[in-house]
């Protein structure tokens, strides 16, 4: 429901964040509104900004893979293989194949967890407070998948230049399927029955926070935001890294460009990255996890761009180096940046409520914008 | 219209859908862990913040004095320092200070480490009121352990 | 009953505080509780046994709290407005039958009584709400005042159905009315066919009570995740405390509402043993009912709400108050 184009008498200015229930962090959005009619919004970035770009330019490049986790914590294992790949492509180092099929596998519970964290945050903003531990309840079994792996339940520092640091036994692999068929079955009654076909959640997000798919190309969104707007695009498929030309997956994409279809293709790629899981469970290759790397990693002078497909959308990475210990410059591409900057245009004539509801279906992480 | 039925009809099913879904959870068992009362077990990997590993035998730290853990420490929370040993070869470690209050948990000082003298800790609840608590003697917690040994 | 009427006052006086005071802090218990289970969880368990006196621990915390009172806003009506709230419902339970002999106060007009105050309620939150000078309180006042004034409607037009079949707006006269067995509640009566439209109307008064008390999913006023606490952002302490007393006790007086109207009241299902157990079977059936349903489902949204109560609710109850005033009449 968008207020129809008229001039806008009395406005006030109502200040949602940095500590706001809805925000998710510390995002600021300053809103003009005209009654509960938004006339403007404004983010406010900048209050969780720690300079990671420039702490990547301090140590060797080993040191800088701690921070990659901090930046977006959900999908922190996606942040790890981001920073690796350019890494390894910087310095031509040839990942393991065990390494590779631990990545993907590893990345994709993590994607999983990350999706099942939006899917109750935003149920949670949408005022539904059960969903929310019904999927804390999945999400915890990934994470104890993932801390009997990598040692650490959130901010994973687990890949290395050239392969991973631990390598998966055969517990995690049975374990590991014996969760996909858990959430196999848990997802169409707990996930789908109780909430997306409810007909107030419906109605709360369907046709609401439309974006043309005209506006992502425009401010680079990716990741669900653009694959909710009928954009095809997926790092994964078409920028293809790792071993995921190898398996059989699809990208799902919905053409309505409402908070609705944000929330299908994520709830979709749930059950995709189920099916990878499986699939690199099946064809794991037995070998070492850990390729021959120098012990102080120094490449040639030059420059290497490297994207991966997170949660959020395509993270790129340009390094720059000039034959140095350090990265002379890390630059990131973070995907939440740009799928915040459209949200001014967006949510401009539209409700307080609907506005939140758009937000929440963002998916925001705030350390990644701010980084 | 026909939406304005459909809407009725389709909505009041999936309401009653969503609460036989939550009612069936009702009788369900719970769930949590009662956390104080029943504590989770720690995986063998568990990274909590580093400690020293002893000497079977001796009782006294495997380290070197290498200095490779604070070199890879991306943080700079590791300092220490040591002296020649009294037998003249090699070196002891007389002093091995962690600052945890900077340190993120990466592991990299124990994948760094080759004489197999660092290991993570399973303290995982450590809470204290004052900074100071957090920079740890890890030599004088080593004693403390080799003094709690039957 | 009580030959003195000052001692049957004050008899009664004291029942109806203790009574509303311990629901209020027990049916916190409740809804803790009953969400924990939901969410498989084991909810309030340290305080005695099963949490049982966790109500007087939160009790006594926001007693010993501070009333914070910011500057900028209108001291006297911001200290007014939760004690205000508070007396809606008090006044309302003296009017609720609760068994046949069980009553504080039998008068002609009870249920628009009952009514009249309940507008008072949505006064006093458009009072704190504006008293606070809070960007946030005042929206969640706004709709607060607007969501009450669209369910009012549906509501005293469901009542209107009721009246008509009974006969009457005296509650104690529409329960004695619904007396000897099942088919004698005015949700199945078989006498005059009135089984056949009731459920609708207990639906619409079922649906409009959870939003007249501001219950989720229509807890718009206090939407957290828009309005921070809405009405409440400003208030501690007991400030704070008298407002969600309030509203338990708002949740009492519209299930005793909706038992008396439609479940026959202290009636028992098989015409054996009637009393006042069975009206507290009821109520607290209802009650469950609504803790139940604010766990399961989301928020809806102010325009949606809105469009519930004047496209399906308004339309319904007419409808089916057309219906039960023909079958009042011809049969």
């Amino acid at each position: 429901m968008n207020l129809p184009r008229q001039r806008y008498e009395e406005t006030f200015v109502l200040n949602l964040g940095p500590q706001h229930p809805a925000t998710h962090g510390v995002l600021r959005i300053k809103v003009t509104m005209d009654g509960e009619y938004v006339v403007k919004a404004e983010p406010v970035l900048g209050y969780i900004h720690r300079m990671h770009e420039k702490i990547a330019e301090q140590g060797n490049f080993a040191q800088f893979m701690p921070y990659t986790a901090r930046m977006d914590y959900l999908h922190a294992l996606a942040l790890n293989h981001g920073y690796c790949l350019v890494g390894d492509r910087d310095a031509g180092i040839q990942v393991t194949e065990r390494a590779e099929y631990i990545r993907v596998i590893t990345v994709e519970l993590n994607r999983i967890a990350s999706h099942l964290l939006w899917w109750a945050a935003f149920l949670l903003d949408l005022g539904g407070f059960t969903p929310l531990l019904y999927a804390f309840d999945d999400r915890e079994q990934i994470l104890d998948l993932l801390e009997r792996t990598t040692g650490s339940r959130l901010t994973y520092c687990y890949f290395r230049f050239g392969g991973v640091y631990n390598d998966i036994d055969d517990e995690f692999i049975s374990d590991t399927r014996t969760f996909i068929d858990r959430l196999r079955k848990r997802l169409p009654v707990m996930y789908h029955s109780l909430v997306t076909g409810n007909i107030i959640l419906i109605k709360r997000i369907k046709g609401i926070g439309i974006i043309s798919a005209e506006q992502c190309r425009r401010y680079g969104a990716s990741g669900p935001v653009a694959r909710g707007s009928g954009i095809d695009f997926d790092v994964r498929k078409h920028e293809p890294y790792s071993i995921y030309p190898e398996l059989d997956f699809d990208i799902p994409v919905y053409d309505e460009g409402d908070s609705m279809a944000r929330y299908m293709v994520r709830m979709d790629e749930i059950e995709q990255s189920l099916r990878i899981i499986e699939q690199a469970l099946d064809k794991l290759p037995d070998g070492p996890i850990m390729a021959k790397v120098p012990k102080n990693l120094r490449p040639e002078a030059g420059t290497c761009y490297a994207a991966v497909e997170t949660a959020r959308g395509s993270l790129g990475h340009r390094l720059l180096c000039n034959g140095d210990r350090n990265p002379y410059r890390l630059k990131l591409r973070s995907p939440t940046f740009s799928n915040l900057s459209l949200f001014a245009e967006v949510a401009e004539g539209m409700m307080i409520a609907d506005v939140l509801a758009f937000l929440g279906s963002l998916d925001l992480v705030i350390p990644e914008i701010d980084r | 219209m026909s939406g304005y039925w459909r809407d009725i009809f389709v909505g009041a099913k999936s309401l009653v859908v969503g609460l036989s879904i939550t009612g069936r959870e009702f009788f369900r068992p719970v769930v949590t862990e009662h956390y104080p009362y029943e504590t989770p077990t720690l995986p063998a990997r568990f990274r909590g913040h580093i400690e020293l590993i002893a000497n079977e035998e001796s009782g006294e730290p495997n380290c070197v004095v290498c200095g490779l853990c604070q070199r890879a420490c991306p943080s700079g929370c590791i300092a220490l320092s040591g002296e020649k040993a009294p037998s003249g070869k090699g070196r002891v470690l007389t002093s091995y200070m962690l600052d945890f209050t900077t340190c993120s948990l990466c592991g990299s000082c124990v994948e760094s480490c080759k004489f197999n003298a660092l290991r993570f800790s399973r303290e995982y609840n450590r809470v204290a009121f004052d900074k100071s608590a957090f920079q740890l003697d890890l030599i004088a917690r080593l004693k403390e352990q080799n003094q709690c040994k039957p | 009953m009580m030959a003195n009427p000052i001692v049957h006052a004050l008899v009664y006086l004291i029942g109806l505080m203790t009574f509303a005071g311990l629901n209020a802090a027990y049916l916190v218990w409740c809804e803790r509780k009953g969400a924990a289970r939901i969410q498989r969880r084991t909810g309030p368990c340290e305080v005695g046994w099963a949490g049982l006196l966790q109500p007087l621990a939160d009790g006594l915390k926001l007693m010993t709290k501070q009333l914070l009172v910011p500057d900028g806003v209108d001291a006297a009506l911001f200290r007014l407005a939760p004690v205000l709230a508070m007396l809606p419902g008090m006044v309302a339970l003296a009017v609720i039958p609760f068994g046949a002999h069980l009553q504080a106060l039998d008068m002609e007009l009870s249920a628009l009584f009952i009514f009249a105050f309940a507008s008072l309620a949505m006064l006093c939150v458009l009072l704190g709400g504006w008293a606070s000078g809070n960007k946030f309180a005042i929206i969640s006042s706004a709709r607060a005042v607007s969501q009450n004034l669209a369910y009012e409607i549906p509501m005293l037009l469901t009542l209107i159905t009721i009246a008509l079949i009974s006969g009457s707006l005296n509650l104690r006269e529409i329960a004695l009315d619904q007396q000897g067995g099942l088919f004698q509640w005015n949700l199945f009566r078989l006498e005059g066919w009135h089984i056949l439209t009731m459920w609708i109307a207990f639906i619409i008064f079922f649906i409009c009570s959870i939003a007249e008390t501001n219950r989720a999913p229509f807890d718009l006023a206090e939407a957290e995740s828009e309005l921070v606490a809405g009405y409440m952002t400003e208030y501690s302490s007991m400030g704070y405390g008298l407002f969600m007393m309030a509203e338990y006790i708002n949740i009492v007086v519209g299930a005793c509402l909706t038992t008396i109207l439609f479940l026959g009241g202290w009636g028992c299902p098989f015409d054996v043993a009637p009393g006042w157990w069975w009206f507290g079977l009821k109520m607290y059936a209802l009650i469950f009912t609504i803790i139940w349903v604010r766990w399961t489902y989301p928020r809806t949204q102010i325009y949606r709400l809105l469009n519930l109560s004047w496209k399906v609710m308004i339309p319904f109850s007419l409808i089916n108050l057309l219906i039960t005033a023909g079958l009042v009449k011809f049969l």
